[in-house]
């Protein structure tokens, strides 16, 4: 009843085209923003907050950088964490030697440099696909993982090769309490949501969606098809740096090149096909899903006051999340943002679906 | 000289238990498409089952059983994952067995534990001095990776055999030529799938002996299923020479760079080697080593 | 309709999952909560598990035997990490708050987790106890206040071992010319030991050289086939979980003679060595403290827990290198509480106290035997600016059935460590912006 677009008359192309076109989900998202912004920092505890909400956050903005590629553009990518290492390391590079650099602007040469890199591995995708390149990427991921480990310079010469963040600032307010860092994160990843909702509708999205869909028609309507996939391999891993920036300064605080292995790279490509291929949205679903089950699962035995081992919880663990996300396949192969479309087509007609 | 020689006979060595575990993915790749990600995770649940079954029964018996652990498992598989799944594109039944990957690492904790367990089969583990009279100083094989590929080269024919002669064999490569047209002729598609599941869990088996020997039975064995990757793509995802070329040759060059070339750059360019050495070829020759030209060029 | 139950039970479980992940328990008042991050599963779960164990039977001992610390009972709650950072973090997260007065003390284990702790700890006002491992720069207590490498940092293993070394050859000067190898993980872990052995190779003559091993460490055919061809004259071990068995039987492969490989206190347990079996014979490796289940506190842990069936594991494993590893981390970590109770009172503790107890910790000879830790453990003190307290191992060897020690203890050379660490602990303060606090004026 609620969500019906009955009486919404587009008036213009730009109407039609806008990034949300119903005026419902307009006010969804002003809705879900400010639960985000206002209500959450004020009644979450700070475990909350630090220990979910900032890495689900910085996990849905990897995922959008990977969801580009792999959902829109139709280029499978396991080499996601090299490519968060490389915004990692390159903010921690900028911030240390540059310490004059503003947060912001390190954060955006990070991603700057993870499109360098990201288009220098783009480069296998214009003769290989499928699989084959899902391998391929592999490369980017473990050579990366050891470039970091180890060139000496890029860790400034720490023994350990451990690097930590430096103290941070923007614009002379420390962001040093959970809060501080919740609302940097949350920022940040709204408005590159945005831009990337906002991208996809466009030219470039469309170019994507079109080598994806089927690359020699798009080859024929004159989509030059290495100029899309190299461009989305840039903007993804833009993003993806930017994201692995952020788990670095902001989440871990200290890091070495393991946090960002080859686990990571899996973890965000379910995240991407359990949220959904090809939806900006359900990279926040998947994130929620691969980062909060398992954490709900670890703790449902506890809150159940059933006493079992350490060891027991964990294996189990593993085994309801791989059950999960065979039964969420099979239930919905197109991921959990299909799911939601589906509940907001039956809104719309609700009640009267017939 | 010899230590040259030294090197390339260990790499090919541990290419063979690559192309172990390579084999298993290329015969379910072959026959139903699915890229198997849990191939690792069976290779730990395989041998997780035989040692910890070796504890209670002789070897044979526990050798039987464990084949029959991965029959049924096949069973559950293909009933409980594939059988819905059926005609999803590649990556959801990529992303389904990684699913079955989770699930099965830690049922097979929880059944089995996971502590480190010792697996002696009795396999010889002696080093000795080969080709003495040949080069100065000898070169240095372990008994241990001969009988190791000896056992691979086995299991390669034994698996030969099956394709070739048999029944099933011929139905299998005719559901891996085409599934449709072997449906027509009356080749039942699930059946198919359970055996071909079902031998790759027991080729999981045989590797997971092997390496399980090598290391110790624990789960660092279920990750040398990335290792087996740019195996794959090296010999191409459908070809059983492939796997066994493509290993040798992905086991011998990561040896011989990280020996030779590896101290240059501070050593531990073996994990990457294997990947760049399989994506250099690939701009080549993008189907692989031995694949079909079914892979669209871009 | 047909989708309607789907969408339904998606929702239903979202809710669900939601409300799980912010739920906390309360614990009765008048507990010490100690979080335990553990790792039980995952590729270096047989070393994980029993350390984990040996922690746990020792809290539930004292729990059983005295009531917890001076009546206060001991409440733990374990959360497993996998030995992964993110995770790591996550558990501490979650276990920081919980209890009367929130986590006393934590023990990172892991060095990964340790460095990301590093930055988190002064904040929440926590201490972390590394016992054995973490950064070696840490034992600068003025710069780092917050972390305790007690018993030893990875550069007092280095120089005890170098200096085993060198006793059985005859003394530095017959170092020159030797050629040392490190086969280290490559983590942080396994690197932290490079830069001291950089310095000893300067010092006197030797040559070093380092060959990396990749996690999991199960690659190492490369690794033995460059020491066979180099021939160094002894091989230092770095390594943890699968990779100590794997270089063990990788050395064995090649040739390399096992009583010329010595291990960090890390690589030399149980499940190092038994995968090997013939083949891990006369290996070496550093021990922190003594093996056995002879000692009093076992006798303890026997009757009150495993008789009680309260055991963490299996009986057959008390006693084992990191089942005992665990025991005295909790005895360490115990008498920390122990000693700031002595000034704060007989009740649950801040980190913050703690903290304070951690840096007055005195376990002398007397207090050792008194817990029934005699021959176990050597005595240790802390200071404001010393956080590690003792730096001495023993060397032990394997015979293929059991460990026994081949050296008396060793103290590492802290005239050589002390410079070196002050001059990284300046580097991370600079970096950091720490003002160090002045040790002079500390009580």
């Amino acid at each position: 009843m609620l969500y019906r677009e009955a009486g919404q008359f587009k008036t213009t192309y730009g109407d039609d085209q806008a990034i949300f076109p119903i005026r419902q989900d307009r006010w969804g998202i002003a809705i879900v923003l400010a639960i985000a912004f206002v209500v959450l920092p004020a009644v979450a505890t700070p475990y909350f907050v630090t220990s979910i909400m900032i890495p689900f956050l910085i996990y849905a903005l990897a995922a959008i950088g990977l969801n580009l590629l792999t959902g829109y553009c139709g280029q499978v990518s396991l080499g996601t964490g090299g490519f968060m290492a490389v915004g990692a390391y390159a903010a921690y590079n900028f911030a240390v030697r540059v310490p004059e650099l503003n947060l912001i602007v390190v954060f955006l040469l990070a991603g700057g440099m993870a499109a360098l890199v990201g288009v220098v591995f783009g480069v296998p995708s214009l003769r290989i696909k499928g699989f084959y390149l899902a391998v391929a990427t592999l490369a980017a991921q473990f050579f990366l993982d050891w470039a970091f480990s180890r060139i000496k310079w890029f860790t400034n010469y720490t023994p350990s090769g451990s690097v930590a963040a430096p103290p941070l600032d923007l614009f002379g307010i420390a962001i040093n309490t959970p809060d501080r860092r919740y609302y940097l994160i949350l920022t940040i990843v709204v408005v590159m949501a945005l831009a990337a909702k906002n991208l996809v509708r466009g030219r470039v999205g469309r170019s994507w969606m079109a080598i994806r869909d089927m690359d020699i028609a798009a080859e024929i309507i004159g989509i030059r098809p290495w100029r899309a996939k190299l461009s989305a391999f840039a903007v993804s891993s833009f993003y993806i740096g930017i994201a692995g920036a952020l788990w670095a300064f902001l989440h871990l605080g200290a890091w070495e090149p393991l946090a960002f292995d080859i686990n990571r790279s899996f973890t965000l490509l379910f995240m991407v096909i359990i949220g959904g291929l090809g939806s900006i949205v359900g990279c926040f679903f998947g994130a929620a899903f691969i980062l909060m089950v398992p954490l709900a699962l670890n703790q449902i035995p506890l809150a159940l006051g059933m006493p079992l081992s350490t060891a027991m919880i964990s294996h189990l663990e593993f085994m309801i999340f791989g059950a999960l996300i065979v039964f969420f396949l099979i239930v919905e192969p197109h991921g959990l943002a299909r799911l939601w479309g589906l509940g907001k087509e039956k809104l719309r007609l609700w009640p009267f679906p017939h | 000289m010899g230590f040259f020689f030294e090197v390339l006979f260990g790499g090919f060595l541990a290419g063979v238990l690559y192309a172990l575990v390579a084999l298993g993915f290329v015969l379910i790749f072959k026959a139903s498409g699915v890229f198997n990600f849990a191939q690792g995770a069976m290779v730990l649940f395989a041998a997780l089952s035989l040692v910890r079954l070796m504890e209670w029964m002789p070897i044979p018996l526990a050798l039987l059983a464990s084949v029959a652990i991965m029959i049924v498992f096949a069973l559950a598989v293909e009933r409980l994952v594939l059988r819905p799944l059926v005609n999803q594109e590649g990556i959801i039944l990529f992303m389904a067995t990684i699913g079955v990957s989770y699930f099965l690492d830690g049922f097979a904790q929880t059944v089995w534990g996971s502590e480190i367990y010792k697996l002696d089969i009795g396999l010889p583990n002696e080093p000795v001095m080969i080709l003495e009279s040949v080069f100065d100083g000898g070169v240095l094989v372990n008994t241990f990776d001969l009988a190791a590929a000896a056992i691979a080269g086995v299991l390669v024919l034994v698996l030969a055999i099956f394709f070739q002669k048999t029944r099933i064999g011929r139905a299998l490569r005719a559901v891996a030529d085409d599934h449709q047209a072997a449906q027509s002729v009356g080749i039942p598609l699930r059946d198919i799938w359970v055996i071909v599941w079902s031998t790759s869990g027991i080729v999981a088996l045989v590797a997971g002996i092997v390496w399980g020997s090598a290391l110790g039975v624990q789960f660092s064995i279920a990750l040398v299923a990335l290792k087996a990757l740019p195996v794959l793509i090296l010999g191409g995802f459908t070809s059983v020479p492939g796997a066994i070329i493509g290993g040798l040759i992905i086991g011998a060059g990561e040896k011989l760079a990280e020996v030779f070339i590896g101290p240059c750059f501070g050593g531990g360019i073996e994990t990457w080697f294997g990947y760049v050495l399989a994506l250099l070829f690939l701009l080549v020759r993008p189907q692989g080593l031995f694949g079909e030209r079914i892979i669209e060029r871009v | 309709m047909k989708k309607h139950w789907r969408i339904a039970a998606l929702g239903a479980f979202g809710a669900a999952a939601f409300a799980l992940t912010g739920a906390a328990d309360a614990l009765a008042q008048g507990e010490q909560f100690l979080p335990r991050l553990v790792y039980r599963t995952g590729a270096y779960a047989p070393n994980g598990v029993p350390f984990a164990n040996g922690y746990s039977d020792y809290l539930n001992m004292l729990n059983e035997r005295d009531g917890g610390i001076n009546g206060v009972r001991l409440v733990q709650e374990e959360c497993e990490t996998g030995y992964d950072t993110a995770r790591g973090v996550e558990c501490y997260d979650r276990l920081k708050a919980k209890g009367a007065t929130g986590a006393g003390l934590v023990d990172p284990l892991s060095t990964g987790i340790t460095f990301a702790l590093t930055e988190k700890a002064p904040g929440d006002k926590i201490p972390l106890i590394t016992m054995g491992y973490g950064r070696s720069e840490s034992q600068d207590g003025s710069v780092f206040a917050w972390n305790f490498p007690l018993l030893g940092t990875y550069w007092a293993a280095a120089d005890i071992i170098m200096r085993h070394i060198a006793d059985k050859e005859g003394g530095y000067a017959k170092l020159k010319g030797k050629k040392i190898t490190l086969v280290f993980h490559d983590s942080p872990y396994g690197k932290e030991p490079i830069p001291l052995l950089e310095e000893l190779a300067k010092r006197h003559g030797f040559t070093y050289a380092g060959l990396p091993v990749t996690h999991p460490g199960v690659e190492q055919k490369a690794t033995w086939l460059q020491i066979r061809q180099n021939r160094p004259d002894y091989v230092l071990l770095w390594g943890w979980g699968v990779m100590n068995s794997t270089a063990i039987k990788e050395a064995a492969a090649v040739n390399y003679p096992r009583n010329k490989m010595i291990g960090v206190w890390w690589s030399g347990a149980e499940p190092d060595v038994l995968p090997g079996g013939d083949g891990a014979k006369g290996y070496l490796a550093a021990a922190l403290h003594a093996i056995g289940d002879q000692f009093p506190v076992h006798r303890d842990v026997y009757k009150l827990v495993y008789d009680k069936a309260k055991g963490a594991g299996k009986k057959e494993e008390v006693g084992q290198v990191l089942y005992n590893r665990g025991l005295v981390n909790g005895f360490l970590a115990t008498e920390a509480i122990r000693t700031a109770m002595a000034r704060y009172g007989n009740k649950p503790l801040t980190g913050e106290q703690v903290r304070w107890g951690l840096e007055h910790l005195d376990i002398t000879a007397a207090r050792i035997k008194e817990a029934g830790f005699e021959g176990l453990v050597y005595p240790l003190k802390i200071s404001c600016q010393d956080h590690m307290g003792s730096a001495r191992a023993r060397i032990q060897q394997w015979d293929g059935a059991k460990w026994s020690f081949v050296s008396d203890w060793i103290e590492a050379d802290r005239k050589l460590i002390d410079p070196m660490v002050t001059a990284a602990a300046k580097k991370y303060a600079e970096e950091k912006k720490i003002t160090p606090r002045d040790c002079s004026k500390e009580m």
